[in-house]
């Protein structure tokens, strides 16, 4: 059990299918994430990126196709309606305490403060003492530089303060792997760099990370691969030196084209 | 003024009598209520059949109509049943027919109340939630619920108010709450106005405790809230 679980991939997508009602977004992808990968997932609107992420921590149920998270399938059963749904409710809950999400609005819970918001996860799901995760959730504030603001609520924090302490929020479980949403999408300019900085030393950490974003620059000097999706289909893939500068999709070099206008 | 003094002490008893009916329909409204809202908000359509009947029925029908129906209703089906049964003559307390009345009507206006807080908690910071891998039944208390408080509120609040001042309906099923006794002491003095002016103003004061009550919870739950 244990040599699998070493040879497996850290992820692995098989032939993913994914329908909104009569709207194919996703068409077929399949993919593979070993552990230390960084890989950043391009793609224009409605590329289906951001679906494709959330089917793989079952915020999003997938129409068809398996998802393996190192090595082990997450079960799906099919209703009476013909809709799927994931089989085992306890496993689904498992995987995703180790699959930790970043979302593009952040999502901090308004009502707690920062510290609460980085303590909550683990001491309701991975049941740790509050000691241990408060020691656990001012050390990783410490590392995102938000452990001035550890008691402030989301409120009176600027978006990129928000991100950085939602990334604390996402280490505190220590998970296998780290799905970010496109993080700072919704940021201004400004604010964007400070949550590149963090989430390039933790890809120099050796994180496993699967990052949808916009930021060519990450994509280009933080990734060890590089994906766009195109219409629900994987159309470019590989290392990020090679696909930047010899695209071999026509798709992925229009898209690039328009990125650096 | 001397008969204002005399009558004091009785009207005081009829107070405390309001307040315990309108205490305990309260929590009768509160656990209907969050069922109700759970029930309308779920995806069963048997739930959402049933608490939609609820609502649209107690909130079409005028409460002192309901009133007269389960008490006097209430009375006559049960021993009905209970004759049937075997059973002896079973008395309705009108106390206990009281408390279950208001708190079925209000169960119902909680319910709105309940179901437009629980719409209004942000479906982002519930996804969250479940995305770190907790429990629906975590979600609900650890995430929705706290933020629904806020939400919920000022309808809530208002429903309270409301409740409390329908009790004086229980004077009609013969409950000895202070309407009763005001009744009661100004028939015998033949000063009615003066002693529902006493009752008005002994309301006033329970309203106004429950003010300051709900603004306290007010503060206390927007921690963390920007101001608009």
């Amino acid at each position: 059990m244990d040599r699998m679980a070493e040879s497996a991939p850290a992820l692995r997508v098989e032939d993913l299918y994914k329908n909104f009602g009569s709207i194919e977004v996703l068409r077929g992808i399949s993919l593979e994430a070993y552990e230390h990968d960084v890989i950043s997932i391009l793609g224009s609107s409605g590329s289906g990126k951001s679906t494709l992420l959330r089917c793989i921590n079952l915020l999003e149920t997938p129409t068809s196709g398996k998802v393996y998270v190192r090595g082990e399938l997450i079960k799906m059963r099919k209703l009476r309606s013909g809709e799927r749904q994931a089989e085992d409710r306890k496993q689904v809950e498992r995987i995703r305490s180790k699959l930790a999400m970043v979302f593009q609005q952040f999502n901090l819970w308004a009502h707690m403060t920062v510290l609460q918001n980085v303590m909550e996860a683990p001491v309701n799901v991975l049941n740790i003492t509050k000691a241990e995760a408060q020691e656990r959730a001012e050390t990783l504030l410490q590392r995102v530089g938000m452990i001035e603001h550890k008691s402030y609520y989301p409120a009176h924090l600027s978006g990129g303060q928000m991100q950085r302490a939602a990334i604390a929020r996402a280490l505190a479980m220590e998970p296998d792997m780290l799905l970010f949403d496109e993080p700072t999408s919704a940021l201004d300019p400004e604010l964007v760099g400070e949550v590149l900085k963090v989430m390039r030393s933790l890809a120099e950490e050796g994180r496993t990370m699967l990052v949808v974003t916009h930021e060519m620059g990450f994509a280009r000097e933080v990734s060890s691969r590089v994906i766009f999706l195109d219409e629900g289909l994987i159309v470019e893939s590989g290392d990020p030196q090679q696909v930047f500068n010899n695209p071999e999709s026509d798709r992925f070099r229009e898209f690039l084209a328009g990125a650096f206008k | 003024m001397n008969d204002i003094i005399a009558y004091f002490p009785l009207i005081l008893k009829g107070m405390l009598l309001t307040v315990e009916v309108a205490l305990l329909s309260l929590l009768i409204s509160i656990l209907l209520g969050m069922i109700g809202a759970l029930a309308k908000l779920s995806k069963s359509r048997i739930a959402q059949s049933i608490a939609g009947t609820y609502t649209t029925i107690i909130r079409g029908i005028p409460d002192l109509v309901l009133m007269t129906i389960i008490f006097f209703g209430g009375q006559i089906l049960l021993n009905n049943i209970g004759e049937n049964l075997g059973w002896d003559y079973i008395d309705v307390s009108p106390f206990v027919a009281g408390v279950l009345t208001i708190g079925f009507i209000f169960g119902a206006y909680m319910t709105e109340s309940f179901r437009g807080g629980i719409l209004a908690v942000s479906r982002g910071e519930i996804e969250a939630g479940y995305a770190f891998g907790m429990t629906p039944f975590k979600v609900f208390l650890r995430i929705t619920l706290p933020a629904m408080v806020r939400h919920a509120l000022p309808g809530f609040g208002n429903n309270w108010l409301v409740l409390a001042k329908t009790t004086a309906l229980v004077s009609v099923i013969g409950l000895q709450d202070m309407v009763y006794k005001a009744s009661l002491a100004g028939g015998s003095t033949r000063k009615p106005f003066t002693f529902y002016c006493v009752v008005a103003f002994l309301f006033l004061i329970i309203t106004g405790v429950s003010d300051v009550g709900v603004r306290w919870l007010d503060r206390r739950y927007s921690v963390g809230v920007r101001r608009a």
